[in-house]
């Protein structure tokens, strides 16, 4: 128990749990939308965040960066940062349609219980999980730094460094853009018709497949975007690195309501700072205990999270 | 376009397929011939079965024997395999609960027998192994009701979820806490007592007769492996009473429809809880056995990924069934050990071979009819516009 660190570091200890909590609600929209259309859990989307972390390491290692390579100026480090961005998405959104089309597909056209589902995604993320650990050796792999980090300005006596920053407006901005979408444009009513009651929609000329296609490859987008800025951010990557993140932003789903997209928001900023705090706390060995105590905690006393459940009833 | 690029692929799958239902067929027949059998024959063919099991270490098969490591250790290995399938089957197969942090259970049954028994342990009291077991089975029970109790309320995947958790918490406090000594992990677990007879002359390993030595050391691994074998035998002795007990009524009520059993008032959270402390119960007695054997348990033995290999083994042998789980957990223990070339590929293919499983035959390699049966009618329920 570390009481003393804890009080006297408590905003140090909010803001780096912020910059992690955005990650967090990154990944966290990809379980969210997969359970708001479909009601199931997509164990898998750890391993599609972990693919977009190998496919950002290894555009830079093409591009010519290195461990050891000097932090490039400003302009360069944007350019090698959107490309990253666009590679890894497109990693991770590949990914997550492959594993829609080959794990969930022929289940849903049997209307398997969920258990099976959950079945072939656990099948689905140890093969992808062990065919990277198999291609990379189960070595990790380490990042060139691109931002080194600077103390903009103070926060309630914290540093927040322009690392933190952006990543956190980055996030922010990404979710804005998802919430657009799906609340304002002719593809996001597809989706939200397709969660509120998809007999109905495919009465109304909603293609089902094509909007669950659609919610994976935004998933696995938004989860490519997410392994962009871990990267940066953490500056290593190994073949299991999904799982924990996984497993937190799976709780911070459910902390802010499955199925909900601004919950997802929540959650994953809160679970963040609870994390980091815990981890202050108890010492870093128990971080991730803390992600499941709150799972745990959630679920017995608020099961539908902190906003409810409702990809459906977004916006009426 | 697309059908002519479709064609051959499908041509295969559905080859396969045929492939696959005939052996199921051929199985389905064997079992009702041998269902058809005069009892006295059964009996006999099972006793004769068990003689040659407890013989197999001293067995010449031709093909069966593992080159690169000590047969009598895998056999031990695969028996234990086999006695946490039986345990895990009670959870996943009869009640239909999908249990991720099985190995969990696993390490809380290892480490009681190594804390209790051990003198390089902070407990003070060394406890012998015949207190120890029983220790270790009552811990793991609890443990099954604590983890059990406020979440066997929840939904299927959240509870799958959650129990993953759970095997990750194990995990970490093996890791990091002093009790267990972390990945120095405990030496000296103690082994069970008893002599050789004295009449057995038959000459050890190092040229002494056996007769009047003791049985469990660390020269010989024969009796562990009659150990765990017996210990499997009768464990699925057990879980095939309850499975048609009403007991097993009711997890398979719960496990086809909750809401329904309910209401014909099947207390479902209490029979679940009951699966749950039950299988826990099977997990932390091969966890007990599985240390007895090394003598020594540590953190790296705790493996997430281990714990989902023990649902694949469950999952692709035939959930629900004892014949089918036992294949499984032959299966997924065995193979790695017999061919080790491949060994660094299993959770690859194991992985695969889940997906697979759950597309083509959802019921597994040797199903259980009942819920061959559950899964036929869903399929059939299916709505057609999905």
């Amino acid at each position: 128990m570390n009481i003393h660190f804890v009080v006297n570091d408590f905003w140090e200890l909010v803001v780096t749990g912020l910059t992690q909590g955005a990650i967090y609600a990154l990944v966290a929209l990809g379980y969210t939308l997969v359970y708001g259309v479909l009601k199931l859990i997509n164990f898998a989307h750890s391993e599609v965040f972990m693919v977009g972390t190998f496919a950002s390491w290894l555009t830079w290692t093409w591009l010519g960066l290195g461990v050891n390579s000097k932090v490039p100026p400003l302009i360069q480090v944007l350019g090698y940062v959107v490309i990253a961005m666009i590679v890894a998405a497109f990693a991770s959104g590949a990914t997550a349609l492959v594993i829609e089309r080959v794990a969930y597909r022929p289940l849903r056209r049997r209307n398997a219980p969920s258990l099976i589902f959950l079945i072939t995604a656990i099948g689905a993320s140890l093969v992808l999980f062990e065919a990277v650990g198999l291609i990379v050796h189960r070595q990790p792999r380490g990042m060139p730094v691109l931002v080194k980090p600077v103390v903009l300005f103070h926060f309630l006596d914290a540093a927040v460094t322009n690392l933190q920053l952006t990543i956190i407006i980055s996030a922010l901005a990404m979710m804005a853009a998802l919430d657009f979408f799906i609340n304002r444009t002719k593809w996001g009513r597809g989706v939200r018709a397709v969660a509120q009651d998809p007999q109905s929609a495919a009465l109304m000329g909603v293609n089902r497949d094509r909007i669950i296609m659609l919610i994976f490859i935004l998933g696995g987008i938004l989860a490519g975007f997410a392994s962009v800025l871990y990267c940066v951010k953490v500056g290593i990557t190994t073949y299991d690195v999904g799982f924990n993140l996984g497993i937190a932003a799976f709780a911070a789903a459910v902390l802010g309501g499955i199925g909900n997209l601004r919950g997802a928001l929540l959650g994953g900023l809160l679970l963040g700072v609870v994390e980091n705090l815990g981890a202050g706390l108890f010492g870093n060995p128990w971080r991730n205990v803390v992600s499941f105590l709150v799972l745990v905690l959630v679920l017995l006393f608020r099961p539908n999270g902190l906003l409810g459940e409702s990809l459906g009833r977004a916006r009426v | 376009m697309t059908q002519t690029n479709d064609k051959p692929r499908v041509g295969v799958t559905d080859t396969l397929r045929r492939f696959d239902d005939r052996r199921a067929e051929a199985v389905s027949g064997l079992r009702q011939r041998w269902s058809d059998l005069p009892r006295a024959w059964r009996v006999g063919a099972l006793v004769a079965l068990i003689v040659v099991l407890y013989a197999l270490p001293d067995l010449a098969i031709p093909g069966i024997r593992t080159t690169e490591t000590d047969f009598t250790g895998v056999l031990f290995l695969v028996a234990i395999y086999v006695l946490i399938a039986v345990g895990l089957n009670v959870v996943v197969g009869l009640a239909g609960l999908l249990d991720l942090g099985y190995i969990g259970f696993f390490a809380v049954g290892a480490y009681t027998v190594a804390i209790f028994g051990s003198p390089n342990s902070p407990v003070v009291i060394k406890f012998p192994w015949l207190v120890c077991i029983p220790i270790a089975i009552a811990l793991t029970m609890i443990s099954g009701v604590l983890l059990g109790w406020p979440t066997l309320r929840l939904r299927g995947d959240y509870l799958a979820i959650v129990t993953l958790g759970f095997g990750e918490i194990i995990r970490l406090i093996a890791t990091n806490s002093t009790i267990t000594n972390g990945n120095r992990g405990i030496a000296g677990v103690p082994v069970p007592p008893g002599n050789w007879p004295s009449f057995v002359q038959t000459i050890g390993i190092d040229g002494e007769p056996l007769g009047g030595r003791a049985l469990f050391s660390i020269n010989d691994t024969r009796p562990f492996y009659w150990l765990a074998l017996t210990a499997v035998l009768l464990c699925m002795y057990g879980v095939r009473r309850l499975e048609n007990s009403r007991v097993g009524r009711a997890w398979l009520a719960v496990r086809e429809d909750e809401d329904a059993a309910e209401i014909m008032g099947v207390p479902s959270f209490r029979f679940k809880l009951w699966a749950f402390a039950i299988g826990a119960a099977l997990g932390g007695l091969s966890g007990a056995l599985f240390a007895t054997h090394n003598t020594f348990f540590n953190a790296e033995s705790v493996l997430l990924q281990t714990s989902i290999l023990y649902v694949a083994a469950v999952v692709v042998g035939g959930a629900g069934n004892l014949l089918g789980v036992t294949v499984g957990a032959i299966i997924i223990s065995y193979l790695p050990e017999r061919f080790r070339e491949f060994a660094d590929y299993r959770y690859l293919l194991f992985g695969l071979a889940l997906i697979a499983v759950m597309i083509f035959r959802p019921q597994g390699i040797v199903p259980s009819r009942r819920r061959a049966v559950e899964l036929a009618d869903r399929a059939k329920e299916a709505p057609t516009n999905v």
